[in-house]
């Protein structure tokens, strides 16, 4: 079983923290993780992507251009992305910054209003948590439970006013996945 | 009977290279009286610069490095932070320390690193057969400025003393001359002072010394003095630059 | 000791400092300043020295001077800056010094990009100085390799008293991947006993040096430094195998080259093409002897690189004209997808059909 993710958005959305947390789980499951980012001055304020394989086997390849997994936190990452989408595969779209909706028929396309989302629960920049947390309703990826651990105990102590706004943040958008709010 | 001259210990008992009249025996010796003065041989590390003196790492009896072309104060940085108990002193030319090392030179005095300059300038390229350096003086005949160093064309002198003396790193610089018996007394004592500064822990000292080159120049050894005297001196005035040690923090 | 998640390049520093390097001089570029940064924040709480230098040239004579008073320490770069290290690459090679320079590489020439790139191969393998020399140079494909050769890196420059260079790439250098630092194999080590780290009176002077004025003495040193390097070549090649033992076509790929093949031949299996891939591991010296055993049972060769193709001519020299050998290769930054590679397969396979 290989998984291959790509999560894309601009920078300053947590594009890279949501592949971290995703990788590091993956480490912490005994599986096999890469995670490589578009990296250099782009990444200031710029596209922002990064390339999370995970598998039960040794892992070839690091990049992904057709991904298993698109997570698209804004339109011009929907556009680009999307079309590359491995037939079969899934597209998990932030909708409060993607007004478009993908016309693929052989791929799944689940919608969340993300952004939207954390501005009304005071989760400031934690969009990309919760579209995690959608991710993990909609597929087999991971264990909730277990991902939820997993995420905070990478925050430090001096830190630990973090751990409420993701936890809240992972469960609103598990419980979105969950609940059958969608479009 | 008493012996009132004799070699330093600090200098191995070999042939130099150095041609007639050159000076750079002079500034060996007085850099080898201050390492014996100071009792610090065992663990001194001088880096040999590229140009005449190149072969100083076969005539100091510490031990040596010949660095590549202008990196001694690059080399010295990496010998002294890794061993910070060590005594270092860079030996460096006109070209090596003030053309192609400048870089070298100007970060590892304001980063204070506490090694010990000596610098010979001498106003010419002795190695490589007489070429222009950057200390050379405005008028100056080389064999790369054969109608005299025009500023306009090859660009003005550098006066590192005066330039490395406004950073911070620099604990002492001063430029003296070897031209008088007096004056190699002032240059002993500001080389004695530039190694007991690193051994204090002070930062960087630069002492630059006005050197002759008569191959080069084309005059007698005596000539050469006078030469160095009546041309290098007004342009390059003897003195201390800056001594952190002094009232107010500088001389002059 | 658990695993750890890390960045390649700081997958580097942290090998580094458990190697006993405490002193890093450098100067940021990327995609390696990670390196510099990982070094910056650790160096201190161990007791080490992170230094920016001025300009590479200054970090990499820092280096030298490290080196040569018997203390462990390196230096890295990217492209360009490993340009103007090789001048005090050459002085380390020269005065028998040994040192880990790090080349995180990006697409050149000149300041080219700053995107994964394998275009300093030749540069690494062919001429990283001026003058008769080789070096030692290590090429990891995985971040735990990255930990793991540059633990090796040190001991070799220790051991044969040469510089070592890593040869990695953007891609590894800036990807994450689980790595474990208590896999090391520990070498014994030589004493330093020609360390200008001061006399104490004990013995004659020693010298560092580079310069032999007679043309007698400077052979006679060249010749003894090429003895070791014989030796190196005897001992030291190292590489990995994957799928080479019934391949009609064998890849030769190195860093993040070879993880892209090795997809693309798990791929061409599948479709009952028999590849196979043969990763360097040292690219100098180079798994020569290996390749031209496999020629016996390949029938075509496939070096895939980030460049326009430079290790295919050492494939070609290997294998002695017995096989075809054959280039695939992206280059200014592009990484091939597995399926580039595959189709490249499946038409050498067509051909030979």
């Amino acid at each position: 079983m290989t998984k291959n993710i790509l999560i894309a958005g601009f920078g300053g959305q947590g594009v890279l923290f949501a592949g971290k947390a995703l990788a590091k789980m993956a480490m912490h499951s005994d599986l096999h993780v890469t995670w490589l980012p578009s990296y250099g001055p782009e990444m200031r304020g710029g596209a922002a992507n990064c390339s999370v394989v995970i598998s039960n086997e040794e892992i070839g390849s690091p990049l992904v251009p057709n991904p298993d997994i698109l997570i698209a936190l804004n339109r011009p990452s929907f556009d680009k992305f999307g079309p590359c989408v491995r037939s079969g595969g899934a597209i998990f779209a932030d909708s409060s910054m993607i007004d478009e909706r993908s016309d693929r028929t052989d791929i799944d396309a689940y919608y969340i209003p993300a952004s939207r989302m954390a501005a009304d629960n005071s989760l400031s920049g934690l969009a990309n948590v919760i579209v995690l947390g959608y991710l993990l309703a909609k597929t087999s990826l991971f264990d909730y439970d277990a991902f939820l651990a997993d995420l905070v105990s990478g925050i430090p102590a001096s830190r630990a006013a973090l751990v409420e706004g993701n936890t809240k943040a992972l469960r609103l958008g598990y419980e979105y996945g969950c609940c059958g709010h969608e479009e | 009977m008493s012996v009132v001259f004799d070699r330093p210990k600090a200098l191995n008992d070999v042939l130099m290279h150095y041609c007639p009249g050159c000076t750079h025996g002079i500034v060996h010796r007085l850099v080898a009286e201050a390492i014996d003065e100071l009792g610090v041989e065992d663990r001194t590390v001088g880096i040999a610069p590229v140009g005449c003196a190149v072969f100083a790492y076969n005539y100091f009896a510490c031990d040596m490095i010949e660095a590549a072309h202008g990196r001694a104060p690059a080399v010295a940085t990496g010998v002294k932070r890794t061993h910070p108990d060590l005594v270092v002193f860079t030996y460096q030319g006109d070209g090596d320390l003030a053309a192609i090392g400048t870089a070298e030179t100007v970060h590892s005095a304001t980063r204070g690193e506490n090694i010990t300059v000596i610098f010979i300038n001498n106003c010419i390229y002795g190695m490589t057969g007489g070429q222009m350096a950057p200390t050379t003086l405005p008028g100056q005949v080389t064999t790369t400025t054969p109608y005299g160093r025009t500023p306009k064309i090859q660009g003005n002198p550098v006066r590192i003393c005066e330039m490395l003396s406004t950073l911070d790193g620099v604990a002492y610089a001063a430029r003296v001359s070897v031209d008088t018996p007096a004056n190699v007394r002032t240059a002993k004592k500001a080389i004695l002072k530039g190694f007991r500064n690193q051994i204090e822990k002070k930062g960087f000292s630069i002492i630059e010394v006005l050197s002759s080159c008569p191959t080069n120049w084309g005059l007698s050894p005596v000539e050469a003095l006078a030469w160095l005297r009546e041309n290098m001196i007004p342009y390059y005035p003897l003195g201390t630059y800056k001594d952190i040690d002094a009232v107010g923090g500088d001389a002059k | 000791m658990a695993k750890v998640l890390m960045k390649g390049n700081e997958a580097i520093a942290e090998a580094a400092i458990a190697s006993g390097c405490l002193y890093y001089f450098g100067y940021p570029i990327t995609p390696q300043t990670e390196i510099s940064e990982y070094m910056a924040k650790r160096m201190p709480k161990v007791g080490g020295l992170c230094l920016q230098a001025e300009s590479e040239i200054a970090a990499i004579n820092m280096v030298l001077g490290a080196s040569a008073s018997g203390t462990r320490a390196m230096t890295s770069s990217s492209s360009p800056g490993i340009s103007l290290k090789s001048e005090g690459i050459s002085y380390l090679v020269g005065s028998d010094l040994p040192a880990v320079v790090v080349n995180v590489q990006r697409g050149g020439p000149g300041l080219g990009g700053i995107q994964p790139s394998q275009a300093d191969y030749y540069q690494a393998t062919k001429a990283y100085g001026h003058g008769d020399m080789h070096l030692i140079v290590l090429a990891p494909s995985t971040v735990q390799e990255m930990a793991s050769l540059t633990g090796e890196a040190f001991d070799l420059a220790d051991i044969y008293r040469t510089p070592v260079i890593i040869l990695a790439d953007g891609a590894i250098g800036q990807m994450m991947e689980p790595v474990d630092f208590s896999e090391r194999r520990r070498r014994e080590i030589p004493p330093k006993t020609w360390a200008t780290c001061g006399h104490g009176g004990g013995r004659k002077h020693n010298i560092v040096n580079s310069l032999l004025m007679n043309p007698e003495d400077l052979e006679n040193s060249i010749r003894d430094r090429f003895e070791r390097y014989r030796k190196i070549e005897a001992e030291e090649v190292r590489y990995e195998e994957y799928m080479t033992e019934d391949a009609d076509i064998v890849v030769v790929a190195f860093g993040i080259a070879a993880r892209v093949c090795k997809s693309a031949v798990a791929a061409v299996r599948a479709e009952g093409i028999k590849a196979g891939l043969l990763r360097p591991i040292t690219l100098w010296p180079f798994p020569s002897a290996r390749i031209l055993e496999l020629a016996d049972t390949a029938k075509a060769f496939l070096s895939v690189e980030l460049s326009m193709g430079q290790m295919v001519s050492d494939v070609k020299l290997a294998c002695e004209c017995r096989r075809p050998v054959e280039f695939y290769g992206r280059t200014g930054g592009v990484i091939p997808a597995p399926g580039d590679v595959a189709r490249k397969l499946a038409e050498m396979a067509r051909e030979q059909m």
